[in-house]
């Protein structure tokens, strides 16, 4: 059991307020987690500039060289974790026993937060078009071309509310540090793992402590980070992002609704892309904005529904340590037994079939002593208009909708991932036009597979800095 | 007092409000008429505390709608009466009506602060909810009682809470900073002000804004703040003592417009910020209890709900389900009855409860 402090800018703050954070399969406390309250945080931002201003003594270089260290130490090193140590195999049990995600599937993010430090030099010059580093820091700069170019950060720090079930979304924050903003960290409750592991191995790397406030707490703690932050990413359901929707101090980011699209040249050869369909459904246990959670096709619906079903539904929960443990469990109690329920709600409408029921071998809903499961479900929908055509939830679940070619850019609403099968130029041409879709891939490309070159949900680069006139002396005459 | 006098004190005084709230001379219309479907008769039944078991739970919903008049003891029905509502942000509120209550509340609070802090004398400002709060009178009234002059501000909790439902923040960040421009402006305006009735996220908003025109709540010649809440939680009293208001003393407080004010045990290091309530025993009394058995009270340092009695000539309410929660404490000096500490929203209303809106 170890001791974890809130961390203000730095140094290690003690709460009179401790959160436990249990292992969810034998009760176990894994860690005393102190609990940070909204006027601290506050009280903290005031200081927010210097995060930035310390962090501006190195070049954006020098933070390149330095997380990539930090990767290889997230990766592999022994660190601190609050009051104890934490190797990589630890990290995993922990995170594990806590998120209810299976170890491997922990240890594969470790891996993609390491994949992105080691090539943020890469991922930079993607985000940023080329754009000369030094110019982010000293304001303005003139381009290869001849062309004077200005950006100004928008705020000193990047604010954070963090998801507790979904650990593969930290790659989001990795650039911050490197682009010469503080980070103020507000971990989801069950899920303060990532967090901290990743400061320390920035701290041991050689980022200062006074650039990284991690504030673990209640409600009020995320509102004062989004309060106080003039920029902030928040993790959490649809409310949230349509609550936040429209801000530009905020980017919310929620369900991805991510889709897989045949094209009517490509639908009636279905079955060559059976493993991209499945793959895209279960990866991560289906537990991602990036997971595909709707196979939209205008016909063949029927049997490509049966053949995923025969694929998905024997997939039954194994040990969390086992290396070849395909669902994550809920820890949170209720949540499995009420999302099935809405799922029987929803296959009530004639229009809906479940067809992985006839190969399950039991129940979806599968209740043990201390948290569920939810096995691989897979929907036929005959009606593309239904509720649950378009539904998304934390496990393989998926519906395949039947829908002319022409209707579906009308009807599949706002997807995250679009992996479009096809090589009809003008479906392409209208998928490229598509502003409810946000990553668009048109080809053989499962949902899941992410180029870390390429923009997620808007570019970190324009969230955080803002293009602006600079001029040194007057433009030419005209 | 030993706790066994109190005990006898708070036993006779049920037997004297008994006498009082159910005598058609002096009771009132709602009570009179309850009785009626009893199957008891309080006057010669109800002996000591113990006995109020024998009424039902008292139902706040009760109190929502009219005619207000039936809740004034026949006593004083030519006194001039006085109503307070809590709650209301959507649909009818709660109200109370009140002869003097509110004054015998916050004269009895008076007494317990110690006079370096809340010099006599000297001025208030009271920086919390106004309009048919109680609050903005009894604050007034204590810092009256204390010869001084109360300056106040106008705040509308209710228009919070819809702007925090509505998830508007921005709206909601302006009416505050709104209350804190009076609040700074009365401050600077030479009156010398010395006490302060705030809330803890007003004092935080305070605070702050001196900090960032260089200046701080002691600067400004603040010496002593009552404040209370469910939002005042140990760490929240320690983060205030320690970053906010360093130097000023501050003490917690507990109450509605149901019961009264519930005094905090004074400050001890020892006891890391935990904050205990008593009650203004024999006036009202809180319990904590099972949360299956609201008949049960739990073990010391076990967690139940707060159950309140309210015992005056005004007002009668025996055995109130509060909407917190809390672990029962040990009687103390000064106060020898039963405490609460750890005040929190109840586990199974939390979720729905708009706490901290002002």
């Amino acid at each position: 059991m170890v001791e974890i402090p809130v961390l203000r800018w730095g140094k290690p703050y003690e709460s009179l307020e401790k959160d436990e954070v249990v292992h969810f399969e034998t009760g176990e406390t894994l860690a005393h987690v102190h609990q940070a309250n909204g006027g601290l945080i506050q009280m903290d931002m005031r200081k927010a500039q210097r995060a930035r201003d310390i962090l501006r003594e190195f070049s954006i270089d020098d933070l390149i060289e330095k997380v990539g260290k930090a990767a290889d130490l997230y990766a592999e090193g022994t660190l601190p974790i609050g009051d104890g140590q934490q190797t990589p195999a630890d990290f995993c049990k922990m995170q594990s026993a806590t998120t209810g995600l299976p170890e491997h599937m922990c240890a594969g993010n470790m891996k993609k937060n390491q994949f992105v430090l080691k090539n943020m030099r890469e991922i930079l010059d993607a985000l940023t078009r080329g754009l000369p580093l030094d110019i982010l820091s000293n304001g303005y700069g003139m381009e290869d071309r001849g062309v004077m170019v200005s950006y100004q950060a928008n705020a000193p720090v990047l604010g954070l509310v963090l998801p507790s079930n979904s650990p593969g979304v930290h790659t989001l924050w990795m650039p911050v540090i490197p682009l010469q903003m503080g980070l103020v960290l507000k971990p989801g409750p069950q899920e303060p793992w990532t967090p901290y592991r990743m400061t320390e191995a920035f701290y041991a790397a050689g980022i200062p402590r006074e650039v990284i406030s991690i504030y673990p707490g209640g409600a009020d703690c995320g509102a004062a980070v989004l309060a106080n932050c003039e920029r902030a990413m928040i993790f959490g359901g649809l409310p949230t992002v349509e609550r936040y929707h429209g801000d530009p101090r905020v980017q919310p980011h929620g369900p991805g609704f991510s889709k897989i699209i045949l094209g009517d040249d490509k639908v009636d050869d279905w079955e060559k892309y059976l493993d991209l369909m499945v793959d895209s459904v279960l990866v991560n246990s289906g537990r991602s904005c990036i997971s595909c959670s709707g196979i939209w096709v205008s016909r063949h619906g029927k049997e490509i529904a049966d053949a995923l079903a025969q694929r998905l539904g024997p997939v039954a929960p194994l040990p969390a340590t086992d290396p070849e443990s395909p669902l994550a469990a809920f820890t949170v109690p209720g949540m499995a037994e009420a999302i099935s329920n809405q799922i029987d709600e929803g296959i009530k409408d004639p229009s809906v079939t479940e067809v992985t029921e006839k190969y399950r071998d039991g129940e979806r809903l599968v209740q043990k002593e201390r948290c569920d499961y939810l096995r691989p479900t897979v929907l036929h929908c005959t009606n593309s208009e239904t509720e649950i055509s378009k539904a998304e939830y934390m496990f393989p679940f998926v519906t395949v909708v039947d829908c002319p070619q022409d209707q579906m850019l009308k009807r599949m609403g706002p997807t995250l991932v679009c992996s479009a099968i096809t090589e009809d130029e003008k479906l392409s041409r209208q998928l490229l036009d598509a502003t409810f879709i946000d990553r668009l891939n048109i080809g053989e490309v499962k949902t899941i597979a992410l180029n870390w070159l390429q923009p997620h949900e808007g570019n970190i680069i324009d969230f955080l800095y803002r293009a602006r006139a600079y001029q040194t002396s007057p433009p030419p005459a005209h | 007092m030993t706790e066994a006098e109190a005990r006898e004190q708070l036993d006779a005084h049920v037997c004297e409000m008994m006498a009082w709230h159910f005598n058609p001379e002096t009771g009132s219309p709602f009570w009179l008429e309850k009785a009626q479907s009893f199957n008891f008769d309080p006057r010669t039944e109800v002996k000591c505390f113990d006995d109020l078991k024998k009424f039902e739970h008292f139902e706040d919903e009760w109190l929502r709608g009219g005619p207000i008049r039936r809740w004034v003891p026949k006593a004083y029905e030519n006194e001039k009466i006085y109503v307070f509502e809590t709650g209301g942000t959507t649909g009818i509120p709660k109200s109370r009506a009140v002869v003097n209550d509110h004054w015998i509340d916050y004269e009895i609070f008076s007494e317990t602060l110690p006079d370096e802090s809340f010099p006599k004398g000297s001025n208030w400002l009271m920086l919390g909810p106004s309009g048919p709060r109680r609050l903005r009178l009894a604050v007034e009234h204590l810092c009256q009682v204390r010869g001084g002059i109360c300056f106040c501000v106008d705040l509308d909790p209710r228009w919070v809470v819809k702007l925090i439902k509505r998830g508007n923040v921005a709206e909601m960040e302006a009416y505050r900073d709104h209350v804190i421009d009076q609040a700074v402006t009365v401050l600077s305006a030479g009156h010398d002000i010395k006490c302060m009735f705030t809330t803890p996220k007003l004092l935080e908003a305070l605070a702050m804004r001196l900090m960032d025109d260089g200046t701080s709540i002691k600067e400004q010649g603040i010496s002593g703040i009552f404040s209370g809440g469910t939002e005042f939680t140990p760490q929240w009293y320690r983060f205030a003592m320690e970053e906010l208001i360093e130097g000023v003393y501050m003490t917690p407080t507990y109450g509605n417009t149901l019961m009264g004010l519930a005094c905090s045990k004074p400050f001890d290091p020892a006891d890391e910020y935990k904050i205990s309530y008593h009650a203004p025993q024999p006036r009202a009394v809180i319990e904590v209890v099972s949360f299956d058995d609201y008949h049960e009270l739990v073990g010391y340092g076990e967690t139940g709900r707060v159950k309140l009695t309210t015992l005056t000539k005004e007002f009668f309410v025996p055995g109130f389900m509060e909407r917190d929660e809390g672990e029962r404490e040990k009687p103390c000096d000064p106060y020898p009855w039963d405490g609460v500490s750890g005040v929190r929203p109840f586990h199974e209303f939390a979720q729905s409860t708009t706490v901290g809106v002002y």
